[in-house]
Formats: C-alpha cells, sequence, structure tokens
C-alpha cells in the first residue's frame, strides 16, 4: 500500500479498495519500522491520525468525495498545528504547542486529509542539508550517509522512502526544490501569494512560500489545488482564482518555448548533472518542446543578494523568539538583558545565530544602504531578467542543483559552499516566481533533479510539462533501495 | 546673554478605531490584563499583520485637516528593539513614506495672535503593551491589551519659542482630532502623549542649540511646566560653562524637574527596514475625496462662524470653539434660548463654572442644553431675573427638572405688577422710617449708596421675583418724593 501514489490512493478510497483507517495504520506502522533509519518525523501525531481517518472514513461513508478525503500527508515542522508540538527544528520550540492551526493545516484538514505528524527540518528552515536540526540530521534515503536537502529535508525523506505518499514543505531558496531533486521528487514551490502563509512560522517572509512535496506532478497538482487560495489573514496573498491543476495535465507540449539559461551551464555545475539535463530536454523536445538559450545576467548577484535580504528579515522575525512568552527560557536569569541573551544563546543553533548576526549588521545604521538597499536593487534587476526572458519563451529549464547529494557532515564547516548549493533556485524566490523540481536520473546512485521555472501564476504550466515528461521517462518511480 | 527657547512636539495620539491597527481585538481601556490580546497581540509564531483600514482612514482625515500632503503610497517599515512589552522584538511604524506628510496648524496665543505652526509629519504605528512592575514579587507583569492599538504620531517642526506656546499647540492638536472623532483625547488614559525636544539658542544665533527629549508628558499642565524646568536647566547649565548634552529626559511631576534616561551613545539602533509582511498601502484620490467631503466643520472655521453668525467676540468664539462638544452644546442652546450673547454668557461662565466644581466634562454636564435654553427664554421673556436665574440654574442642576417646572414649583415667577410692588415698597420703606429721613438729608453723593440699601431690602422683601428694573424706578420716585 506504500508504494500508491496520492492519485492510486485516491481511487483505491473511492471504489472502497481499502479504508482511510486502514492505510493510516500501515503506513503509521512503516514509519514505526522505516523511520528510526531517517529521522525524517519530529513527531509523529499517532492517535490524530486514526481519528481523523475514521472521520475521513465517516464522511466518505456519508456520501462524501474529494481526492484528498482519508489520504495522508505530513506536515513541515513550522506549519503550526493545533494542540501538536511546532518546533520548527529548534531547541527554542521544543516545548512549543501551537494555540492554532496554519491556513494551510486547516485547508487540507477541512478537505478530510490525515496528518501523520511533523516533519523534521533545518532549524528555522536555514540550511541546504537538513544538518541545523535540533533534532538530528535527516538521512537521504538513497544513501543513509549522505543528506536528504534542506530545509523541507524531514518531508523530502519521509515521501522519497515512501513513509507516505505526499507532504509539505515550504520554499524560501530552494528548500522544497533542492531536496525534492536529492530525493527524487517532484516539489513545487508556488508563485508568491499563492500559498497563504498564516501560521508557518516565518524565515524571511518576502521569499517563503509552501508547497507541495511528492512523487509525481500529478500528486503536487492534487496537493497544490488544497494548498492554493486566498486568505484574507495574510495580506501578501494574491487574490487570484485557482484553476483546476489536474485539467490540464495532458494538455500537449506541442510549440511549448523552452528556455536554457546560458548562466545556469557555467563553472560549478557538475557536467554529469548537465548530461543529465540536457538529456531530458531532448525528451521534452521529442514531446513537441522548441529549446532556446537564452540570458539571465544578474544570475551571478543572486546568492550575495539572497544572504542579506534572507537574514536581514529573519533577524526581525526572530526577534519574538526572547523567553518571555513561549519557547525557551534559560534557566535562572539574573535580569532582562540575561534572559534575552542566554534564552536566544542557548536557545538558537549555530546557523541561526549566524543569520541573525549577518541580519542585524546588514541592516545596522551605517550599512543599510550598502546592503539591504542595494540587495533590493539586485532583486529587481533579477525580476527584470526574468521578465524579459518571458518575452521570448514560456518556460526556463535547467539543473536544480549543481551537485548531488553530498556525504553528512561534509559541509558542515564551510557555510557558503553550502549556499553555494542554492545557486539556481534562490533567483525564483527573489523574483517570486514558480518553481518545480523533477527527477532526471542519477549521478552514482544519487538522484538528480531538473528545474523548471515559470511566469506569475503558471503552476498549471509546470505541472503540465513535469507530467507529460513523466508519462515518458520513469526515473520518478523508482524506489530506493530498502524502502 | 538673552536666549531663545525653540521647541518640536512628537504627539502620539491613540486612533479610536473599534478594534486594533493589525488585530481584530477590541481597543477598550481599562479592561482584564491581556483579555483584550489575540495570538497577533501575542507575537505567536507564524501570525501575520493585517492593516485595520479604518485607521488608515482617520489618518487621511488628520493629514486632510492640517492641509497636509497625503503620500499615495505609504509604507510600513519595522523598528526593531527588544522589550518585554513588545510581543515581535519590533514595533510596526512608519519610516521613509509616512502617510501624512508636511502640513500647518494655526493655534491662537494669548495676546490674540494667531501663530501657525508647521508639522513635518504624521505617520501610524502599533502602540506598545504595558509593563506592571507592581504587586509580581520583584518580577515584572506584562499586559498586552494595549499592544497593537493604533497611534498617529503627529511630529511638529521646532516652530515654538515657549512653553506657553507648546501648550497651546497640543491644545489645538488635541481639540482637532477631538473636533475630527478620530482620538477621545483622554490624556489621562494615555490616548494622547507628547515627547517634547527642548533647546536654547542666544537670541539672534540662527543655527539650533543641541536639543533634549521629555519623553511622554500627559498633560497640558505638566507638558508646560517640564518644558519651563528643562529651559531652565539648560539655560543654567551653559552659562555656568557646561553645555547641553542631546539625550533623552524624563520629567518627574513630585520634584518639578527633568532627569536623564539615556543618551543618544546609548540610544537603540532600531535597524528600520520596510514590513515584508505589509503590502504597501495606496490611497486613491477617490478615497480622499470622500473622506474630504465627510470632514466636519474644524476650529478655525468654527470660530469666523461664531463671530459672523452670532456676533460674539473673538475670544468667546475661540473659547466655546474650543471643543466640538462645548461648541455643540453652544449652539443647542441658541437654537431654544434664542439669544447667542446671554447664551455664550451663561455656558461659559455658569455652566463653566459647574462643571469645573465637578470635576466632569461638558457630556456629562448635570444642565442639558435644551433645560439651559429653556431657561434663557424665561429670562427674555422677564418671567425671571438674571439672578433668580441662578436659583433655578442651581435647581436644575441638582436634577428637580427644567426651567418652568422649577420656576413654577418654587414660586419664583418675578413680579411685575406695579400695584403689588407699590404696596411691598411702602410696607418696607415704613418699616425703615429712620433710614428714609437719613436718605433724604443726605446729599446726591451719599444717596447713591444709601439707594442700594433699599433695593436690597426690596429685593429681600419679595424674595428676589420683583423686577429688578420696576423697583428701581418705583422706589427712586418714592424716595425722592
Amino acid at each position: 500500500m506504500h508504494q500508491l501514489t496520492l492519485a492510486e490512493i485516491a481511487r483505491g478510497l473511492a471504489d472502497k479498495s481499502f479504508s482511510s483507517e486502514e492505510l493510516t495504520q500501515s503506513l503509521l506502522g512503516r514509519i514505526k519500522q522505516l523511520d528510526p533509519q531517517l529521522n525524517s518525523f519530529i513527531s509523529v501525531t499517532e492517535e490524530r491520525a486514526l481519528d481523523q481517518a475514521r472521520a475521513a472514513d465517516a464522511r466518505r461513508a456519508a456520501g462524501e468525495t474529494g481526492p484528498l478525503l482519508g489520504a495522508p500527508i505530513a506536515h513541515k515542522d513550522l506549519f503550526c498545528t493545533q494542540g501538536v508540538r511546532t518546533s520548527c527544528g529548534s531547541k527554542m520550540l521544543d516545548n512549543f504547542t501551537a494555540p492554532y492551526d496554519a491556513t494551510v493545516v486547516s485547508k487540507l484538514a477541512d478537505a478530510g486529509m490525515v496528518t501523520l505528524g511533523k516533519t523534521n527540518m533545518d532549524e528555522f528552515a536555514m540550511g541546504s542539508a537538513n544538518e541545523s536540526s535540533h533534532y538530528g540530521p535527516v538521512k537521504n534515503p538513497w544513501n543513509l550517509e549522505h543528506v536528504p536537502g534542506g530545509s523541507s529535508g524531514g518531508s523530502a525523506a519521509a515521501v522519497a522512502a515512501r513513509l507516505l505518499p505526499v507532504a509539505t514543505g515550504t520554499d524560501t531558496g530552494g528548500s522544497i526544490r533542492q531536496p525534492a531533486a536529492l530525493t527524487n521528487l517532484t516539489g513545487l514551490k508556488p508563485t508568491y501569494g499563492r500559498v497563504s502563509r498564516w501560521g508557518m512560522i516565518a524565515y524571511a517572509s518576502s521569499l517563503d512560500q509552501g508547497g507541495p512535496m511528492a512523487r509525481t506532478a500529478e500528486d503536487c497538482a492534487l496537493l497544490l489545488q488544497g494548498m492554493a487560495g486566498f486568505d484574507t489573514k495574510d495580506s501578501t496573498c494574491i487574490d487570484e482564482p485557482v484553476p483546476d491543476y489536474s485539467a490540464n495535465l495532458n494538455a500537449p507540449l506541442q510549440g511549448l518555448r523552452i528556455g536554457l539559461p546560458k548562466e545556469y551551464f557555467g563553472a560549478g555545475l557538475d557536467s554529469r548533472i548537465a548530461d543529465l539535463v540536457h538529456a531530458s530536454v531532448k525528451e521534452l523536445e521529442q514531446l513537441g518542446a522548441v529549446v532556446k538559450q537564452i540570458s539571465l545576467p544578474n544570475m551571478q548577484h543572486a546568492i550575495p543578494a539572497y544572504y542579506v535580504i534572507a537574514p536581514a528579515e529573519a533577524s526581525s522575525n526572530l526577534s519574538r523568539f526572547d523567553g518571555v512568552r513561549f519557547g525557551y527560557r534559560c534557566e535562572d536569569p539574573k535580569d532582562l538583558t540575561d534572559l534575552y541573551k542566554r534564552s536566544r544563546g542557548e536557545g538558537f543553533g549555530v546557523e541561526v545565530q549566524r543569520r541573525i548576526m549577518v541580519g542585524a549588521y546588514a541592516l545596522s545604521a551605517g550599512y543599510y544602504d550598502a546592503y539591504y538597499l542595494q540587495a533590493q536593487k539586485i532583486r529587481r534587476l533579477i525580476k527584470n531578467d526574468f521578465m524579459a526572458a518571458f518575452e521570448d519563451v514560456d518556460l526556463i529549464l535547467g539543473p536544480t542543483t549543481p551537485n548531488p547529494a553530498w556525504k553528512l557532515g561534509a559541509k558542515s564547516n564551510d557555510p557558503v559552499s553550502a549556499y553555494l548549493e542554492d545557486v539556481y533556485t534562490i533567483t525564483a524566490n527573489l523574483a517570486g516566481l514558480p518553481g518545480l523540481s523533477m527527477p532526471a536520473g542519477f549521478v552514482d546512485g544519487l538522484p538528480v533533479g531538473v528545474q523548471l521555472l515559470a511566469p506569475y501564476f503558471q503552476e498549471g504550466r509546470l505541472l503540465n510539462v513535469a507530467h507529460r515528461y513523466q508519462q515518458v521517462t520513469d526515473w520518478h518511480t523508482r524506489a530506493p533501495t530498502g524502502f | 546673554m538673552q536666549w531663545e527657547v525653540v521647541i518640536g512636539l512628537e504627539i502620539h495620539t491613540q486612533l479610536a478605531t473599534q478594534s486594533k491597527i493589525f488585530s481584530g481585538s477590541a481597543t477598550t481601556f481599562g479592561s482584564e490584563p491581556n483579555t483584550q490580546a489575540s495570538l497577533i497581540d501575542l507575537g505567536m509564531p507564524g501570525v501575520l499583520p493585517v492593516l485595520n483600514q479604518e485607521a488608515v482612514r482617520m489618518a487621511c482625515m488628520f493629514g486632510l485637516a492640517i492641509e497636509a500632503e497625503i503620500g499615495p503610497r505609504n509604507v510600513f517599515a519595522r523598528k526593531n528593539y527588544f522589550y518585554p512589552d513588545l510581543p515581535k522584538g519590533y514595533q510596526i511604524s512608519q519610516m521613509d513614506l509616512p502617510i501624512v506628510g508636511k502640513g500647518h496648524l494655526d493655534i491662537a496665543l494669548e495676546d490674540g495672535t494667531i501663530k501657525r505652526v508647521g508639522i513635518t509629519r504624521a505617520h501610524l504605528e502599533e502602540d506598545a503593551g504595558k509593563s506592571l512592575h507592581e504587586d509580581f514579587n520583584g518580577a515584572s507583569g506584562i499586559d498586552l491589551n494595549r499592544a497593537g492599538t493604533p497611534l498617529l504620531e503627529i511630529v511638529s517642526e521646532p516652530d515654538m519659542r515657549s512653553a506657553k506656546e507648546a501648550v497651546a499647540y497640543v491644545k489645538a492638536i488635541h481639540a482637532l482630532v477631538r473636533y475630527l472623532g478620530i482620538c477621545d483625547g483622554n490624556m489621562a488614559e494615555g490616548s494622547l502623549r507628547c515627547d517634547c525636544n527642548v533647546s536654547i539658542r542666544p537670541k539672534g544665533q540662527v543655527e539650533f542649540g543641541t536639543r533634549c527629549e521629555i519623553k511622554n508628558v500627559n498633560s497640558f499642565r505638566f507638558i508646560e511646566r517640564a518644558i519651563n524646568s528643562e529651559i531652565q536647566r539648560q539655560i543654567e547649565l551653559i552659562e555656568d560653562g557646561g553645555r547641553v548634552i542631546q539625550e533623552t529626559r524624563l520629567y518627574d511631576p513630585n520634584k518639578d524637574e527633568t532627569r536623564s534616561m539615556r543618551s543618544k551613545e546609548e540610544a537603540n539602533d532600531y535597524r528600520y527596514f520596510p514590513d515584508p509582511d505589509l503590502l504597501p498601502v495606496v490611497i486613491e484620490s477617490s478615497l480622499l475625496e470622500s473622506i474630504r467631503a465627510s470632514l466636519p466643520e474644524l476650529p478655525p472655521q468654527k470660530v469666523e462662524r461664531f463671530q459672523s453668525q452670532y456676533g460674539l467676540s473673538a475670544y468667546d468664539a475661540n473659547v466655546l470653539a474650543a471643543s466640538r462638544e462645548q461648541a455643540d452644546y453652544f449652539e443647542a442652546v441658541v437654537r431654544i434660548g434664542g439669544d447667542a450673547k446671554l447664551a455664550a454668557n451663561w455656558v461659559m461662565v455658569e455652566l463653566g463654572s459647574l462643571l469645573n466644581k465637578l470635576g466632569v466634562e461638558i457630556d456629562q454636564a448635570p444642565v442639558s442644553a435644551e433645560q439651559l435654553g429653556g431657561m434663557l427664554l424665561r429670562i427674555r421673556d422677564n418671567t425671571i431675573s438674571g439672578k433668580i436665574a441662578k436659583t433655578v440654574f442651581e435647581a436644575m442642576a441638582a436634577g428637580e427638572g427644567d426651567a418652568d417646572s422649577i420656576i413654577d414649583s418654587k414660586g419664583l415667577k418675578q413680579v411685575t405688577d406695579s400695584g403689588a410692588i407699590e404696596t411691598m415698597l411702602d410696607e418696607m420703606l415704613a418699616a425703615n422710617a429712620e433710614q428714609v429721613e437719613q436718605y433724604r438729608a443726605a446729599d446726591e453723593a451719599k444717596r447713591g449708596k444709601m439707594f442700594g440699601f433699599f433695593v436690597g431690602q426690596a429685593m429681600k422683601a419679595s424674595k428676589g421675583k420683583a423686577n429688578p428694573g420696576q423697583v428701581n424706578q418705583l422706589l427712586k420716585a418714592k424716595l425722592e418724593g
């Protein structure tokens, strides 16, 4: 049963091949059995899941239908879930039980989804390897000595290992697409403002966006359908109608104009990955797509700009974790300053502290113009590059990451080399564009992803292209040995 | 050395919205601690602010009233600092692009001149909570009911030259926000609070001296006293060879002095940047026009109208228009009582001292405008004299009903029957035969004084009800005769 995709589960539940309770029981058993190897879950909410499964079965018995009714999911542990610990992968929130549901959580629960638990992640979503979690690193099911990517590494590992069919992730600089690429999943970062951020604990507010992680584009379409939509509780959410993402999955690709940015194929890219990307382009050409080279000249500035803007926003977003109202508080503070310093010094890990320091520095008097304003200018230039490119092409294609998954600990002492792994994904966040990563082959037994970028609100197009590609390839169907 | 004082003010006004600026919580003052604090006000992980459009509308009203530029696009920024009653670790405020730009306000000075004070800007922001330092055995309590209450911070140019001018400006702002209905102006509850920037310079010098900021002064009286004591401190400091250091100071009303709170060097670097959780606020010109059309008559227009329509003096017009409630009360009295000058007098003098004595505002006056107007009618048709009216007014204030029923039940109707007055006078004169003789023997100068005695006796005999004019006339005839 664990091999089933979300679409297959929907059909199975609809034709009563199995109940949601049976499915939930089965997957909970599998998590219990296999997750100790992966560490992909921070919390498994067994009783809650069974209650939700029985409720979903009752709703179906009462005549309700829907592709998500009774289907299992897990949420990245930064989506607030009422009555459940929501830790953000941090010691700071180890004792924090969310008093409310994130909009994504409540929408999917209303649709009848069964929450199996909360998945591991880099602390406060800061990282590309899922090594900065207070709950320990997550292992890549394709090779347990390697990282699964991050920051949504728990969701990626769990879905890749067939512990469940789909999970939510969030993407601030690539945190859905990069772990999806490194674990052979399909992951979609929607247009900024497509999915509500209410209840999604912020890392960098202007870049964060929640999205689906699954094994197929078809499943991503189903899950995104349940997540997307306007929310009055999020001022940056955009009031744009949500199309039927499954309706056009099979639309022909004849005449589809795909742009290959020459900057994506330069130094730093593993040549074996370059080859796999080109092979995927060939497949798409077979399907009728037309390929041309384009240029995104400001891409080289993306990482510096990102590592000013994201930490700047984070330094402010994380100020509320002060030991006063919730979260970790140090023992016996001797005064207010001591309470702040030690609660934050002891509650936050090294990478989080590093980014808070960088961000506070970038915003401080005398440096603001040189760093923050300059980074915002670069951000506009990058957006303009994309707007110009989308005059000539419908989609942009390239590698999701420059390298396959690296060994645990390999980049722990070199944060900059880890930051460089985000080079292809970061621009979509800076521009607010939707991006998708899909499986495109293997290097040394480790998965490789191809990234597709589209104009605003063209998630449907991304899913359509990925789905058609998955109809003629089988990379996405391959499962890691032992799972 | 002749010193010139330079004062600029920052006034925080709490906007009278039903709910907070970024959450749906109520803004009522004085509720149980933390009963008006939602997830958003608590700064819970994952929560997001949503702007209350009513706060925007109120800020626009203020901007239009001071003839300011209102930016078509204004931006909220985060002001970052740690404090226990600041739940998010930052205050959402406005920095580079405030909602209200340059404007001005005219204030009436005591010598009757009008002074124009420049207003640099006014911006929207959220109030912080309160730290409570008592009753917690050495620890502090946090009450977040106030956190997120909308504030409009009004920043003036350094245009004021004395504490009195500063107070006149604060009073004008106070009156204006109450006229607009955007702030209740209750300074005791902190609805309107003032930071005073004070510096001095030798008369004739163009450059400003170093300023000190006196934080959070919250009564007209304290503003005047705090500024004066700070001026005195700076003069003494400089004249003793010292120099003023830029710093933030607190006013201690018990000692009537300011003391240092923190120096410029200790000031926070607030690391302002645009709040990524909120979109820029776009103000359509159509919205501005509809707000402009809904603006009430404002103090300057009202003062002018009171003079032209009612023939009041500039002073009376200014006093009556000082608050919207008082102006409305006055006009209601005029509508019923008819005589504007009489009404002005009664509202300013008798009602004014009554309210003063009771320590209440005009909207809680024990005598309604209808009651007072009704009484004025009885003065005008000679049913009662001005003196009896004071008795009637006191009775109305004591809740004994309206003027007519009081006049009736107490038998206060003025006696205007000449025959009855003559009879009463004859009796009175007979009872004071000795004084009558003295009067008749006296010269013109002494008679004047003695005449008053007979008037007093006559009024006493009539229990004040005899028409004073008739008493005068008839008495004179009888004594001379």
